[in-house]
């Protein structure tokens, strides 16, 4: 007994207070009578997929399938997940929607395992020396081995060990402040070398300098177990254990960094940035077991407490195990149960099943009477007397947040720093009125947050809505623009055309001179006056091929002079007979153009009729027009082809386009004759 | 009500946490009646049985206008009766009452500060103003001859009146009591005697606040010292408010001649210091709600009770100055928020508009 004073007396390093706190019964020495036990093998097992803080994991098992102990059977999705591992051989019964342990009583899906009883492992990939692999290595394999925080908030661990940030502190939090729950007290107690074995994993993985050991000086037999099992490491100058006094809620995480090291969490940021990480003793102990001998976490230690259970104490249990099971394994006495809380009583959840199955977060599950936690009485009014604020860890004024969330005021919630809130319940324990003070708190959160989100989403789609309506400003802009600038355009036309009929030209001198240099111009462009009479489609075609090869003619001329003038005989030789060619082309396409221009506006004035009663075309018009304007892109087609071909080829291509030529002729003859 | 193990639904699920300290409203006024007792028996001692009598019938009157209003208003008068809180009204209002006030003089006040302080407000825990100081305040003013006719203390050496002659002055037509004026008084009327002529004047008066007052007001101060053990309160309001006066005695002592506001000591013990600083002040509906708020709202009962008494109408201003406070507190919780964990500054003001 004096040796073990004097371990726990040794402890000199400085602890800073907690502020606030209560001291509620610890009724912990109910669950500490018995070594840790084992629990029989239940005929199912359901495992909720969501068993973390993030998104939930995707199953990779159908049902039907055969699988191995610790085999993958959902896989985590996206960053913040988690795998999931079969905690027991068996056939994969059902992927369904089942009660989970959460305080909204809801079904959330699971996949059931029927256990086959053989207890048979996958293989399993130990590591002798884990030092020999980089940390990055070993936070791979704590993520594929879906360990999440076992002290109830089930964050994934080993994302807490990637942040990327500097750590020089890991903080193993063996606090365990919540009364009845004895589960890291019993962890501590039976296995402190796999704590410890688990702390230096972290420790290297983090590569932190120090590392501490939090534990509350009402656990004097683990305090030992840990000293002796610290003393007899490796790393006994790297690690320490530091018992402080017994408070709620000193294991919450802000206050043991507090307690530990006297700074504080930063509002809105994570331990990380000040260079700490906390995992609890639990999680150390799956580590290891995830690293060192590959396995997954399937098993948690839990504690079965309550003054309906006969024999109360901790259980290593699978995950999946249903409440129920372990109830009758430590005797619930049914006709007593009043309320079923998984965790503790200040921080825990009512449920209202007994099948609700065991997760990697469940730490504690009380069986209580009803007179052990008594319904609680009537709330009476506020009467402001501040005992929460001196209870509160987080220095709120929870007196102020209950009368501005009465009034739901959430500016003035937000003002009195309601996120700050850890919801641990020391307000509502120490409230003479009995005023469900958290219940408060959680509620204007959850309006608070989706009033932010509905916030965000407004924000979004108004932002969309300006841009819409500043899209919409500017074409109609831009089409006001043209529409003025066609009308300007428009009315200098017709201003010109009033002035060209009106023959007041002489008045003004510019205008006379604009006139006169048109009435030259037209001179001069002469014989292209006609051209203004709107050509059919196939003089324009006629036009094109004319002016090109008149062009090539210019060219060629050119080139002819030019080798004239060099005296350059063989190339003039080579260049006449091509000029004589193209001069002959250029009269041939002049002639055609000639011809082409007299029947078109017999055509021109054929089609306008036929356009003017054009209403009901039938079918087989339409048909027939169709037709026609294929005919008629042939017939340009082979213009073209005609244009660039050989000596060889035309005379083939003539042919084809004669005979387009005529089932144009024929198509249109059909048509008018329709019409 | 029972689990099903198969997994039918059974008891409605409830909050966190499951299991509550033993703090109650009862409690709590319960203490809060228990600490008055060494300073009713104070009273009793040095003023006659007087003070007993308008404890209990003040009570009385009380409970009745409670019981009452909650009719009218349609509450549970047996559950909300037995909060205690107007009985806690009825005490401080029956303790701070002169001894032989007459019957209807504590009906007035009682009855007003129940219904009007109280009820009117929303009841318990809405009320801006400490009731028990509203009640007092209207009869002070309204009737100031019957309440400053405090009896000498005689106590211990001289006769004390009997239970006979207590109940006929406060039920009865009224007796020949000799009634005479506190030191807090004499102190204010005087204008040319120094300080131990004047003491020499009224031997009763002696010691350094009158030998009544001066035990009266240690009753007090262990009484509320007990509440401050039993953690009913914190210290910060109390401490305020005696530390103001101290401050404000000793700046403005102006030694022991005729001129003189009388000696921190003397201000400290008089009059009603304790109570006011253990029992009035301390009501936490009414007071500043942080702890620094409570600092700044004793701190300011204090400063405005020693003005009253050096400066003002009134030899003594406990209530004036709690009323004065009480219309401050909101705006002092607005100022005095503390810094929550994990923040460079504390809130301050009102939330700051978009």
């Amino acid at each position: 007994m004096n040796a073990q004073t004097n371990l726990i007396a040794s402890s000199e390093r400085k602890i800073w207070p907690l502020t606030g706190g209560v001291h509620p019964e610890e009724n912990k020495h109910q669950s500490t009578t018995r070594p840790i036990g084992s629990v029989s093998l239940p005929e199912t097992l359901v495992l909720p997929l969501s068993q973390h803080a993030g998104t939930p994991a995707e199953p990779v098992v159908a049902v039907g399938d055969k699988v191995l102990k610790g085999q993958l059977i959902a896989r985590a999705s996206g960053v913040i997940s988690a795998p999931l591992h079969a905690p027991s051989s068996g056939v994969i019964s059902a992927i369904e929607p089942r009660p989970i342990p959460h305080p909204s009583g809801f079904s959330e899906p699971c996949i059931v395992l029927s256990t086959d009883g053989a207890e048979q492992w996958c293989e399993l990939t130990t590591i002798d020396d884990y030092r020999q692999l980089p940390p990055e290595d070993l936070v791979a394999k704590v993520r594929a081995a879906g360990i999440s925080g076992m002290g109830g908030a089930g964050f994934p661990t080993a994302i807490k060990l990637s942040s990327g940030l500097s750590i020089r502190t890991l903080i193993i939090n063996g606090t365990e402040c919540e009364p009845y729950i004895t589960a890291d007290d019993m962890l501590m107690r039976e296995q402190a070398q796999a704590i410890i074995a688990g702390a230096e994993i972290l420790q290297y993985m983090l590569g932190a300098d120090e590392c501490l050991i939090g534990i509350e000086d009402n656990k004097p037999e683990a305090i030992m177990a840990m000293k002796i099992a610290l003393s007899q490491s490796a790393s006994a100058d790297k690690m320490e254990i530091v018992v402080f006094p017994t408070i709620y809620p000193s294991g919450g995480e802000k206050q043991l960094i507090q307690i530990l090291t006297g700074q504080e969490v930063p509002s809105g940021k994570l331990p990380a940035d000040l260079g700490i990480v906390m995992q609890n003793v639990g999680t150390a102990v799956a580590v290891k077991e995830a690293v060192v001998d590959g396995k997954p976490l399937i098993s948690r230690i839990t504690t079965l407490t309550g003054a309906a259970l006969q024999t109360p104490g901790n259980v290593a249990v699978l995950i999946g195990t249903p409440a129920h099971h372990l109830l009758q394994h430590a005797g619930l006495r049914e006709s007593q149960l009043g309320t079923l809380v998984f965790g503790g009583p200040m921080m825990g959840f009512s449920v209202e099943r007994l099948d609700i199955p065991v997760t990697k977060t469940a730490n504690c599950i009380i069986a209580a009477t009803r007179s052990e936690f008594p319904e609680a009485p009537d709330p009476q009014a506020c009467i402001r007397c501040g005992h929460c604020a001196q209870a509160c860890p987080a220095s709120l004024l929870p007196q102020q947040l209950y009368w501005h969330a009465k009034a739901e005021n959430y500016e003035q919630l937000l003002h009195h720093n309601l996120f700050d809130c850890i919801e641990c319940g020391a307000c509502s324990f120490v409230c003479p009125s009995a005023i469900p003070l958290v219940q408060y708190y959680r509620a204007s959160k959850g309006v608070i947050r989706s009033l932010e989100a509905k916030q965000v989403k407004s924000e979004r789609s108004k932002a969309r809505y300006e841009s819409r309506l500043a899209r919409m400003a500017q074409e109609s802009a831009e089409k006001e623009a043209k529409r003025q600038a066609n009308a300007e355009r428009a009315a200098r036309l017709k201003a010109a055309k009033a002035n060209e009929q009106s023959g007041v030209a002489e008045e003004d001198p510019i205008q006379a001179a604009i006139a006169r240099a048109k009435a030259r111009k037209a001179a001069t462009a002469g014989q292209e006056k006609p051209a203004r009479v709107e050509l059919s489609a196939k003089q324009k075609e006629l036009k094109i091929q004319l002016s090109i090869a008149r062009a090539q003619v210019k060219k060629t001329e050119k080139a002819l002079s030019a080798a004239q003038a060099s005296g350059d005989d063989a190339t003039v030789a080579r260049l006449k007979p091509g000029l004589d060619m193209l001069h002959e082309q250029v009269t041939g396409l002049e002639r055609e153009f000639e011809s082409s221009s007299s029947p078109a506006p017999s055509a021109r004035e054929a089609e306008k009729p036929a356009k003017k009663d054009q209403p009901a075309l039938s079918i087989d018009e339409k048909k027939r027009k169709v037709e026609l304007a294929m005919a008629n892109a042939a017939v340009k087609k082979l213009q073209r082809a005609l244009e660039s071909a050989s000596e060889e080829d035309a005379p083939a291509l003539k042919q084809q386009l004669a005979d387009a030529g005529q089932k144009v002729a024929d198509l249109k003859q059909a048509m008018e004759n329709r019409l | 009500m029972a689990f099903i193990s198969n997994g039918s639904s059974i008891r409605v699920g409830q909050s966190s946490p499951h299991k509550l300290g033993l703090n109650s409203t009862q409690r709590v006024m319960g203490l809060l009646i228990l600490a008055t007792l060494p300073g009713l028996l104070a009273q009793i001692v040095f003023f006659g049985w007087g003070s007993l009598i308008n404890v209990l019938w003040c009570v009385v009157i009380a409970l009745g206008c409670e019981a009452l209003a909650l009719t009218l208003r349609r509450r549970p008068v047996r559950s909300c009766l037995s909060d205690c809180s107007a009985a806690v009204a009825g005490v401080l209002l029956g303790l701070a009452l002169p001894p032989f006030a007459p019957w209807w003089l504590s009906l007035v006040a009682v009855s007003f500060a129940v219904i009007i302080g109280k009820h009117l407000y929303g009841g318990l825990g809405q009320n801006p103003f400490n009731p028990a100081m509203l009640g007092y305040v209207l009869v002070l003013i309204s009737f100031p001859q019957e309440m400053t006719a405090w009896l000498p203390p005689l106590g211990l050496e001289g006769h004390n009146n009997s239970l006979g002659d207590a109940l006929s002055a406060i039920f009865g037509p009224g007796v020949d009591a000799v009634s005479m004026a506190t030191p807090l008084d004499v102190l204010k009327e005087n204008s040319s005697l120094t300080i131990n002529e004047l003491w020499q004047a009224n031997p009763i008066f002696d010691g350094m606040a009158g030998r009544g007052w001066l035990w009266v007001n240690l009753a007090y101060l262990a009484g509320g010292l007990f509440l401050l053990w039993r953690k009913v309160f914190t210290w910060h309001a109390p401490v305020g408010m005696l530390v103001a006066i101290t401050i404000m005695a000793t700046l403005f002592w102006q030694g022991s001649g005729s001129d003189s506001h009388g000696s921190p000591m003397f201000h400290l013990l008089s009059g009603a210091t304790m109570l006011g600083a253990f029992f009035i002040i301390t009501d936490p509906v009414s007071g500043a709600t942080s702890n620094r708020g409570r600092l700044i709202f004793g701190a300011g009962v204090g400063i405005i009770v020693y003005v009253i008494r050096a400066w003002g109408g009134y030899p003594d201003g406990v209530a004036f100055a709690t009323l004065l406070m009480n219309m401050a507190a909101p705006t002092i919780d607005y100022y005095t928020q503390p810094r929550t964990y994990g923040h460079q500054r504390a809130s301050k003001g009102l939330p700051k508009k978009d």
